[in-house]
């Protein structure tokens, strides 16, 4: 049987989340439109850029699909553990540990062939963010560490971790001393379609998007998750294991956190280097509280800020500023999410 | 009793979505006069209260303090208006000492408060009234009965006439209630209005000068207590007699079947305040209700928590029909047929955003999943939960509807339904009637009884000493974590088993 209250709601609660992603991101391209001006430029002129490039060309258009794709996965790498009220602030440090894993695959066994090799890394890459996020999940079942203090500051570590690689072991010894791999074989990366850049790594993050919906609203896992969440003493009254809930929940978050990863080192870098990500794992966070943690709205809200992203780039060329200063405006838009209604995920 | 009404209610309507919660309320309150408002749950008094001090507004009728029209638009104005109110959960500070709290209870506190002189005031109304409040004791240390001093303390140093009381008696044992009951004495000398809510028949007969009785949203009465008797109140409760509560029909001592329930030399660790268990012995036996007595904080939330699997022993074995159970997890035990009845269903077992039915699957999780988990058995779960409502005799309530929005006494009904759906062999029931009314109260009761005579084995934890009596085949009390002694409740009297829960010292029979 299937719930018959939902699918009649579902039109209201449809507009009602629209309206809940499109209201803050209105009132924070205005308030971004102010800075522009503080800088002296034109902001109709700015925004006819960003989305103009974006939206306007085919190739415009999967290069935001490009941006779109971390994105998706660190979104629900932090809308899962937040099922049960779990803070995962770790998106990064995940995304930058699956991305070591997936390069130690690459670099390893080069030799396989493709269908081998690929599937080997994105193992990998799940299984080093998900180990990431299960220390920070076990630290907190066993009511030590809060989760969100340890994700935090586990981003510092694996970013260092990072660089220890790539400055020290594993460094290319033809690289003219660049701080990065040699580059991956052909074998180690993801297909893209056509001549875009937009790769496999976009099907694995719809996938997970599906599954994360999937299990939330209609298996007895996702009951269970609802319960802890709504209610973490009943559940465990009811002889739900809460402490495991906590630990598995951080596992699969920073799973999919480091398969974004793996997916950045794979399809679009082809080697690990430092700049892998310009803070996905942060993005992926804002992204799901600005979706409440929905599926259908994360890739909403994931399109959105990957338009952002991309954005970025364009405004760098065409009105001479720096392209971070994107980064005042999803600032911006994080600001407003905030100061949304109190109460409300 | 002065002649005009110290707070006067006229016509006052409420409505919320689908329920008209008061419907042309009329009520007196005198200064000088204890008044108490009784009625099943859902009849309306909390609303009453609720716009008397101002969370919720009226739609119509008007509200006169001394004779003068008022507007009470939030708890700020009904303090204005000297009126104070008492909840359930008292709005207190626990880290803060008394002065303290009854410090950030006054309007236009000082920015360097006095707190010498708020401590002597808060000592003089101590005397004056004997509520024994010292204003230096940290709140986490005192006992409900002395938490619900200091609100009242709170309340007259905030200069209120009228006084409101949410179930004040809720949590407090015999003697407390009597000496509540005395503090109301002296207030209504004083000429303060004292109104208070509650379930106890016994105590509106005892402790109020009038009472007036609610019922589906209106005042279906008020008398003055030399007209009442309980059969007067309850009639007006449920316009009709109500069938008086079952005999206990005492489980026949049968031939010795292995105890459900075996705790040896218990102890468990006192966690920050809470009160740790110590050198427990206690048995529940098939077919038997064992009662648990104590003041509040005695120990029987951990008894209640040990038993399910919550709370871990340091000393001592659980069996669990005879099978050691001392280190089961929560889910092994409920597996294992123990059921368990909550004092408060919504923030104890069941998660209030989510519909009935899957607060109905959530009792058991994995019997409904279907396909290995990737769905549930929507159908079965609502056979199951209609069935055992059915054997309550109750309605069904809107299956789709969040829990949480569903009246107190339907909330519990629903997780009573669930629990005993599980066909449980032993059941906790942890103070299962309390907050419900005098019918719902009787409905649960039976159905413990119902349960007994099948074969379960119950541990009924309450503080209704009267339920206790009716119903328990044997009766233990709770002091300080450890067994003040054992009775059976047709060898001994309310008075002693009181006696036992202040810590008396005759317990002759304590194991050790």
């Amino acid at each position: 049987m299937t719930a018959p209250p939902e699918s009649a709601t579902l039109g209201i609660a449809w507009r009602a989340r629209l309206t809940s992603i499109a209201t803050p991101a209105g009132l924070a391209l205005v308030m971004f439109a102010g800075v522009l001006l503080a800088f002296g430029k034109n902001p109709i002129k700015a925004y006819v850029d960003i989305f103009g490039s974006t939206l306007g060309s085919a190739y415009g258009f999967s290069e935001t699909l490009v941006k779109m794709t971390p994105l998706v996965l660190t979104a629900v790498a932090v809308a899962i553990p937040a099922k049960i009220w779990l803070i995962n602030v770790g998106g990064e440090g995940q995304l930058y540990i699956g991305a070591i894993f997936a390069t130690w695959g690459a670099l390893t066994f080069g030799h396989l062939p493709a269908w081998l090799l690929l599937p080997l890394m994105v193992a990998l890459g799940f299984l080093g963010g998900g180990l990431w996020g299960l220390v920070a999940g076990l630290l907190r079942a066993r009511g030590w560490v809060s989760e969100t203090i340890s994700t935090l500051l586990m981003n510092y570590v694996a970013i260092l971790s990072l660089n220890y690689v790539v400055f020290g072991p594993w460094k290319d010894p033809e690289g003219v001393n660049y701080p990065q791999t040699a580059e991956f074989a052909p074998s180690a990366i993801l297909p893209v379609l056509g001549q875009s850049r937009v790769h496999l790594g976009l099907a694995l993050g719809l996938l997970a998007v599906g599954l994360f919906a999937f299990f939330a609203s209609r298996t007895r896992w996702g009951l269970e998750m609802r319960a802890i969440g709504g209610n973490a003493d009943a559940a465990r009254r009811n002889g739900l294991p809460v402490g495991r809930y906590v630990i598995g929940l951080m596992f699969i978050g920073g799973g999919l956190a480091g398969l974004a990863g793996m997916c950045e080192v794979s399809a679009i870098q082809g080697r690990l280097r430092p700049s892998l990500s310009p803070g996905y794992g942060y993005t992926g966070f804002l992204i799901s509280w600005m979706a409440s943690g929905h599926p259908l709205g994360i890739l909403g809200a994931a399109f959105l800020l990957a338009v952002v992203t991309a954005g970025g780039d364009i405004l760098q060329m065409t009105q001479a500023i720096p392209g971070s200063v994107v980064n005042i405006l999803m600032a911006v838009i994080l600001f407003v999410i905030l100061g949304r209604r109190p109460g409300e995920r | 009793m002065d002649t005009a009404p110290l707070l006067s209610v006229r016509g006052i309507t409420k409505a919320f979505p689908g329920v008209v919660a008061n419907d042309t309320v009329s009520f007196d309150a005198y200064g000088g006069e204890i008044h108490a408002l009784v009625g099943e749950n859902g009849a309306g008094k909390s609303t009453l209260m609720k716009i008397l001090y101002g969370f919720y507004r009226p739609d119509a009728g008007e509200i006169r303090i001394a004779g003068r029209p008022v507007q009470i638009r939030s708890p700020h104005d009904a303090r204005d208006l000297r009126i104070g109110m008492v909840f359930q959960d008292f709005a207190q500070i626990p880290a803060l000492s008394v002065a303290d709290n009854v410090a950030l209870f006054q309007a236009n506190l000082p920015p360097v408060p006095d707190m010498p002189a708020i401590a002597r005031r808060i000592e003089a109304l101590s005397q004056r009234y004997g509520l024994e409040v010292d204003p230096r004791a940290p709140v986490w240390r005192l006992s409900v009965g002395e938490r619900q001093k200091v609100e009242v303390v709170k309340l007259l140093l905030a200069d209120a006439r009228i006084l409101i009381f949410d179930e004040p008696t809720r949590g407090l044992a015999p003697q407390e209630v009597a000496g509540l009951f005395r503090v109301f004495a002296d207030l209504r000398r004083d000429g303060y209005a004292v109104i208070f809510i509650t379930h106890k028949l016994a105590e509106v007969l005892g402790g109020a000068d009038r009472i007036s009785v609610m019922r589906r949203g209106r005042i279906a009465g008020t008398l003055p207590r030399s007209d009442a008797t309980e059969e007067t109140l309850v009639s007006l409760m449920f316009g009709g007699p109500v069938a008086e509560a079952p005999p206990s029909r005492r489980a026949a001592t049968g031939p010795t079947r292995p105890p459900l329930l075996e705790l040896r030399h218990v102890s468990t660790r006192a966690d920050g305040r809470a009160v740790g268990l110590r050198d427990l012995d206690l048995t529940v036996a098939p077919g038997e209700i064992v009662g648990v007595a104590g003041v509040a904080g005695n120990g029987q939330r951990e008894l209640g928590d040990l038993v399910l699997g919550l709370t871990r022993c340091v000393r001592g074995v659980k069996l669990l029909g005879g099978a050691d159970a001392t280190n089961w997890p929560v889910g092994r035990v409920r597996a294992g047929g123990v059921a368990f009845i909550p004092e408060d269903a919504l923030t104890m077992a069941g998660a209030a955003h989510l519909t009935v039915l899957e607060n109905m699957a959530l009792g058991d999780t994995r019997r409904y999943a279907r396909h290995g988990g990737l769905a549930i058995d929507w159908e079965s779960a609502r056979t199951d939960l209609a069935r055992s409502l059915a054997r309550l005799g109750v309605a069904v309530p809107a299956l789709q509807a969040p829990l949480g929005r569903l009246s107190g006494g339907t909330i519990q009904r629903v997780i009573l339904a669930r629990e005993l759906a599980r066909h449980p062999t032993l059941i906790v029931a942890f103070y299962p009637t309390r907050g419900l009314d005098v019918r719902s109260a009787l409905a649960t009761r039976d159905l413990l009884v119902a349960s007994r005579d099948e074969g379960v084995g119950i541990l009924l934890i309450s503080e209704d000493l009267g339920e206790l009596f009716a119903l328990s085949d044997r009766l233990v009390v709770l002091f300080r974590g450890r067994l003040a002694g054992s009775r059976v409740p047709a060898d001994t009297t309310i008075e002693e088993i009181g006696y036992l829960m202040n810590g008396g010292s005759e317990c002759h029979d304590r194991s050790a």
